[in-house]
């Protein structure tokens, strides 16, 4: 079910401003794809456009092309809804809704939107979902608890499960581990790692050595100069990047020697 | 390599003292005693009590300061100096505030009977028997809750279109201006507005209908409804929008299942504050309502009567030679009952904004 995307001359605008500019990339579905680069460089402006959630800011536009799976996701027909009900999204901060319990937080995604559910049906998607973000065991027992009194690893995993439960062809992850701990980190990881089996995963993180840990593929972005759009330099193969990556910039990035 | 350093050639660098001194505990009562005594001394001086008062504190004030500035330090005795100012200016608001519940309530509690609450005007109560306030007290919930159901519906919606749709568009900022001009509407032109529109309507010269009462009143209300539902749905993190975008949820449903219910307690005590605000209107209400001496369950005909135009009807009552006395007792108590009333009002505010609130399980 999982799903490829490929992008082509993609330029993103914030009104006037042209924060990235001419991006080529294919991600290859049930992989996991890294995007690095230092910030302000436009990865995860990147990522919001692959599920249209950059449209969210005003002003935000995007020039190029976005396919999934041979559809276009920028077409005048497409409706955006759509597209973000097959391409999730897990972001920086976790962010359960507050009025919510666990359980209801997990089937966020099917009651918003009104689908109807038997309670034994319900009650499976939120056991599968929570199985599958490794949560279920630490949670089982208040389910009925409010999302927001669990710890800040918790909360993020339980944002995966919840963008999980309405089964998602791709799952975008914007810096998913950035404020958490190294344990709640190593947790969401292995839970990468797991679901790559059936999702096609795309995560943007500053920390390198979790971008060698869990992706397959990297994607390395930068400025082009201070007050120059972004742009992707190099894209390849992660153990390829970073051995012996074809960029010069590239390797002073991944090896420290930046600037 | 080792050089000897000649310690008592070296300048010393040791930490300031920590500690300094400290005034007993008790200074402030020292103070206030000699204050006091002093003010009690200027009073059997002649001078009058206000005037025994405004030496006592001065008294205080100059006292503590400085001798906390003596013992103490400058630092210490400009705090003493604001702090206490602070706390002399948090008497002097209370002051008002406690005498004017204290009055109300003991001048009108012996008032405040069952036959009281279940009478109207009518019949001998003229005369000074009998009579109550029930037909105003029904007369106010009326009217009140016809103006909550016009204005927190139109309000809700601007608010919801000022904060999720309007984005500081040109529409938006119109909006945004009108509403901060209607905080500015004495409540007398929203009873001119009021009594126009109905002469309009109805072409009765001096029309006297309930529902008129209630579009003043949701006039007075509006803008306290649009700045408040406004203030609480900005506060709703965007977090909460996007992560609800990002499961495919369309844009009003994320308003009307996610931040509405997250904002829900704010908007429930904003809303019964404008409500609680505009209940002891009386300006528009006299122009428009007139005054009733039985309760008139019809809003779109005759006369109602409410607590604040009882009051302020009673009030010339109360010169009467013979039924004066009557007649104050009457404002009295219809002045507790309608506080009772507004009292209530915020009590139910509080109540449904915790009960509302979300919960962090904590």
């Amino acid at each position: 079910m999982a799903k490829s995307i490929d992008v082509s001359d993609l330029d993103i605008y914030y009104g006037d401003f042209l924060a990235v500019q001419g991006v080529n990339l294919h991600i290859k579905a049930r992989s996991v794809t890294a995007f690095i680069g230092p910030s302000g460089c436009g990865k995860s402006t990147v990522l919001r456009s692959l599920n249209r959630m950059h449209e969210v800011i005003p002003g935000a536009r995007v020039e190029g092309k976005v396919t999934v799976d041979g559809q276009s996701l920028y077409d005048a027909a497409v409706d955006p809804v759509a597209v973000r009900r097959q391409i999730g999204m897990v972001f920086q901060r976790p962010n359960p809704f507050p009025t919510m319990s666990i359980y209801e937080n997990v089937l966020a995604g099917n009651r918003l939107n009104s689908k109807k559910m038997k309670k034994s049906e319900a009650d499976d998607v939120v056991e599968r979902s929570l199985k599958g973000a490794n949560l279920w065991n630490e949670v089982k027992d208040r389910l009925d608890k409010p999302g927001m009194g669990l710890s800040g690893g918790q909360q993020q995993r339980l944002c995966i499960a919840r963008a999980i439960a309405v089964k998602p062809q791709v799952l975008l992850m914007d810096e998913p581990c950035s404020a958490l701990d190294p344990i709640s980190t190593s947790a969401i990881e292995d839970l990468i790692h797991e679901l790559k089996s059936d999702y096609t995963i795309v995560i943007v993180t500053h920390n390198m050595q979790q971008a060698a840990r869990v992706s397959d593929e990297t994607g390395f972005f930068n400025l082009k100069a201070a007050g120059q759009p972004g742009h992707l330099v190099e894209f390849n193969s992660t153990q390829k990047m970073f051995a012996n990556p074809d960029n010069e910039a590239t390797e002073a990035y991944i090896s420290g020697r930046f600037g | 390599m080792s050089t000897v350093i000649d310690t008592d050639t070296q300048p010393v660098d040791r930490l300031e003292p920590l500690t300094g001194g400290t005034l007993p505990r008790i200074a402030p009562v020292l103070v206030g005693v000699c204050s006091v005594a002093l003010g009690v001394l200027a009073w059997l001086l002649g001078l009058g009590v206000g005037g025994a008062v405004v030496v006592a504190w001065l008294a205080y004030l100059v006292g503590i300061t400085g001798w906390t500035r003596a013992v103490e330090g400058s630092r210490q005795s400009t705090d003493t100096l604001v702090k206490t100012l602070m706390w002399t200016a948090f008497a002097v608001a209370m002051v008002p505030l406690v005498s004017l519940v204290w009055t109300v309530v003991a001048r009108g509690a012996p008032v405040l009977t069952p036959q009281f609450l279940n009478d109207d005007m009518s019949g001998r109560a003229l005369l000074g028997v009998g009579g109550g306030i029930y037909h105003a007290i029904m007369g106010t919930i009326m009217i009140t809750l016809i103006a909550a159901v016009i204005a927190v519906p139109i309000g809700l919606f601007t608010a919801i279109y000022l904060v999720e749709y309007g984005k500081n568009n040109r529409l938006a900022k119109v909006i945004t201006f009108l509403v901060d001009v209607m905080t500015g509407i004495p409540s007398i032109v929203a009873g001119l507005f009021a009594i126009a529109l109905f002469i309009v309507i109805t072409g009765d010269p001096l029309p006297r209908v309930g529902i008129g009462g209630a579009i003043a009143l949701s006039l007075l209300m509006l803008p306290t409804v649009i700045r408040s539902v406004e203030e609480m749905l900005k506060l709703v993190p965007d977090d909460l929008r996007e992560a609800s975008y990002a499961l495919g949820v369309p844009r009003w449903r994320t308003i009307v299942k996610v931040v509405l219910p997250t904002a829900v307690a704010g908007i429930v005590t904003g809303v019964t504050l404008a409500i609680a605000r505009v209940a002891g209107e009386t300006a528009p209400l006299l122009l428009i309502l007139g005054t009733a001496r039985v309760a008139n369950w019809n809003p779109f005909e005759g006369p109602v009567q409410t607590l604040p135009v009882y009051i302020f009807q009673s009030l010339g009552q109360t010169t009467h030679f013979k039924y004066g006395e009557i007649w104050t007792d009457r404002v009295w108590g219809a002045a507790l009952f309608l506080i009772i009333i507004v009292m209530s009002l915020n009590l139910v505010a509080r109540i449904v904004g915790k009960a509302f609130a979300p919960k962090t399980g904590r």
